[in-house]
């Protein structure tokens, strides 16, 4: 399966040259730029690990050194899902402007749902992710569609 | 005490104030052309049309006493308050060129309503002035409420900022869908299309406003696999999915009981509409910020009183009361849809929204600077015939911070509903990225869209079935001051 989080999800795996040009639209913003990564891709894990700290007061006309943090968290963390954030800290904003993933692991897991059955017909539900074997369009890095008939 | 006898006899004696009988208006004090409105005055600005022969300043002036302390007749009572500072003044009146419209602009102070209150303050400010028989029609045109009161309500119980860190979706407009039919669907059949369209790439599905708890479908069972749909859908995507289930229902005990059952099997959202009434609307919100339940408002009724130009409540009023109430999404048009909608129009509705300060500007409808006071902002919703051929308009007209709802643009595409919901998602980050990318997206929307089709089958058959598919007509609900699209803006 394809993790669909972050903003550009279902469009093919950006190049460095498509991911530039978003890093550039956010320094124009005046916005600071971070970078995370985790093996627990849970949609309700708030907390992936700082690469650093966030990068504030980068000008646009430097968005390569952004970019160069980029590439050497890919080569750190290969496997490991990466996310490249803008974070906008203006009054009653003050929140993630925009967080896109730029890295993912070659063989994503999938999720899982079990349910553990109450009274009254009520389940209680919980994602957990497992390993997936892998075929070949799902192994693709590029968006497959999950409009079509793959199922859960 | 007793009444001062009146001291005229002829129709052209002035009356004293204060003897019996019936003094104009503007005489009692409700029309003062050199009031300045303190900062801390609920400010209203309406439309007026004096019935033939009624002077518009007298209009105005009963405008501003119906709605305040005024009643038809001097009343000796009124002399045992400090009556001039409970008078609403009507302190401007001007006339709208062309037209037998007047705007007249009415100051109250903040001692006539009580704090935290919709109810009271729309009895006072809408209550019995807009049958009065002196005016052939009233409309509520906007309303500047001042920090003082503002800081008496709850606002929406999470905001945009919350809702997003929520959800962890950012950067672009977020997509939902009404599950349809409408009506008649067996709650089985329902969850089918919540996790259709969750799975394909929605973030929210919808109960539609008139899905209440009917023979065909109770909503306790709708509610069961509505969740199911929306579990299966996150699994599928790995993201976070909501479906909105519908609380309304005709006490205030069984909506209580259906928002319980909804936080019980783990809905991150709930639905009221607006016809439950006000007080029923900030009872929820409470409700809501209480369980950590996102609260979407559906304004089923509204365009009874907001659509005519001349008569009713303009829908910058109602968006302004909503978000005071405190929900956390509304109905707010979306210009290129099946439903009214003039740009300038809604813009003046999704700024007075989302924004933390709004200034005063004729060309969108808005007739005083607001300012929010930091109260988070109310998350827009746009739906109504709306389909993903459209979205460089949608992005252009309404901006990132909306939920983008695609019903039958995503149920009836020829492919089936995720197919529909992929062909939304991929069109939306399709035209976020070349927004961003600097490219000038409203003109290129059409070719941005046909290039990200060639890579996403689903999102070239919806161009393909809804290409020619546009509704234009002219609208109802429109500012006086045209937007001339020219140099400056």
């Amino acid at each position: 399966m394809r993790i669909t989080q972050g903003t550009f999800s279902f469009l093919p795996d950006f190049t460095d040259e498509q991911i530039d040009a978003q890093i550039k639209y956010s320094l124009d913003h005046g916005w600071a730029m971070s970078i995370e990564y985790t093996d627990d891709i849970h949609p309700r894990n708030a907390y992936w690990e700082m690469w650093g700290l966030p990068m504030f007061d980068v000008k646009p006309e430097d968005s390569e050194n952004v970019l160069r943090e980029v590439r050497a968290a890919r080569e750190a963390f290969p496997e490991h899902y990466i996310k490249l954030i803008a974070y906008d800290p203006t009054y009653t904003r003050q929140t993630t402007a925009l967080a896109f993933i730029v890295n993912r692991p070659a063989v994503e897991k999938r999720f899982r749902l079990d349910r553990i059955s109450g009274p009254g017909r009520v389940n209680s539900y919980r994602l957990v992710a497992e390993e997936v074997r892998p075929t070949s369009v799902e192994a693709s890095g590029a968006y497959v569609g999950n409009g079509g008939s793959e199922g859960a | 005490m007793s009444p001062t006898p009146a001291t005229g006899s002829g129709p052209l004696a002035k009356k004293e104030r204060w003897s019996a009988g019936v003094t104009p208006y503007a005489e009692m004090g409700y029309y003062d052309a050199d009031y300045v409105p303190k900062d801390t005055d609920i400010l209203c600005a309406f439309r007026i049309v004096p019935q033939p022969g009624v002077d518009h300043i007298e209009a105005a002036a009963a405008v501003a006493g119906e709605s305040s302390t005024a009643t038809w007749t001097v009343v000796w009572t009124d002399r045992l308050t400090d009556h001039k500072h409970y008078q609403a003044k009507a302190y401007q009146v001007d006339p709208v060129p062309g037209t037998d419209q007047f705007i007249a602009r009415i100051a109250y102070d903040i001692d006539l309503f009580e704090e935290g209150s919709i109810a009271n303050l729309t009895s006072s400010i809408i209550g019995n002035v807009f049958g009065f028989k002196a005016l052939k029609s009233l409309r509520l045109e906007d309303m500047r409420i001042p920090t003082h009161y503002i800081k008496t309500f709850q606002g929406p119980a999470h905001g945009i900022v919350m809702e997003r860190e929520m959800l962890d979706k950012y950067g672009r407009p977020l997509l939902g869908a009404t599950v349809k039919p409408k009506l008649g669907l067996s709650a089985k059949n329902y969850g089918r299309v919540v996790y259709e369209a969750l799975r394909g790439g929605l973030d929210f599905t919808k109960d539609d406003e008139n899905i209440n708890s009917q023979p065909f479908m109770r909503w306790h069972d709708r509610y069961s696999y509505a969740i199911e749909g929306v579990e299966r859908g996150a699994a599928a995507a790995g993201e976070i999915k909501g479906h909105y289930m519908n609380v309304t229902a005709g006490t205030m005990e069984e909506m209580y009981e259906r928002a319980e059952f909804a936080k019980q099997i783990g809905s991150i959202i709930i639905m009221i509409d607006l016809t439950v009434g006000y007080t029923a609307m900030q009872s929820m919100a409470k409700w809501a910020r209480a369980n950590g339940m996102i609260l979407h408002l559906h304004r089923a009724g509204h365009g009874t009183y907001t659509r005519q130009k001349t008569h009713g409540v303009s829908f910058r009023v109602i968006a302004k009361w909503c978000r005071l109430i405190g929900v956390d999404h509304i109905h707010a048009g979306t210009v290129v849809g099946k439903l009214e909608g003039d740009p300038s129009t809604t813009k003046g509705f999704y700024d007075v929204l989302r924004l933390n300060h709004i200034p005063e500007d004729p060309r969108y409808g808005i007739f005083f600077d607001q300012d929010w006071a930091s109260m988070p902002g109310t998350m827009p919703v746009a739906s109504g015939g709306i389909h993903a051929g459209q979205m460089h308009q949608l992005l252009h007209y309404l901006g990132e911070d909306v939920v983008l709802q695609f019903g039958g643009g995503t149920i009836g595409h020829p492919m089936g509903i995720a197919a529909g919901a992929t062909a939304n998602r991929v069109a939306v980050e399709a035209m976020i990225q070349a927004r961003n990318e600097g490219k000038d997206y409203f003109q290129e929307g059409p070719d941005i869209l046909e290039k990200a089709a060639k890579g996403c089958p689903e999102l070239d058959a919806a161009l393909q079935v809804w290409k020619d598919i546009t509704f234009d007509f002219a609208s109802t609900d429109m500012p006086d001051v045209a937007l001339v699209p020219s140099v400056g803006y």
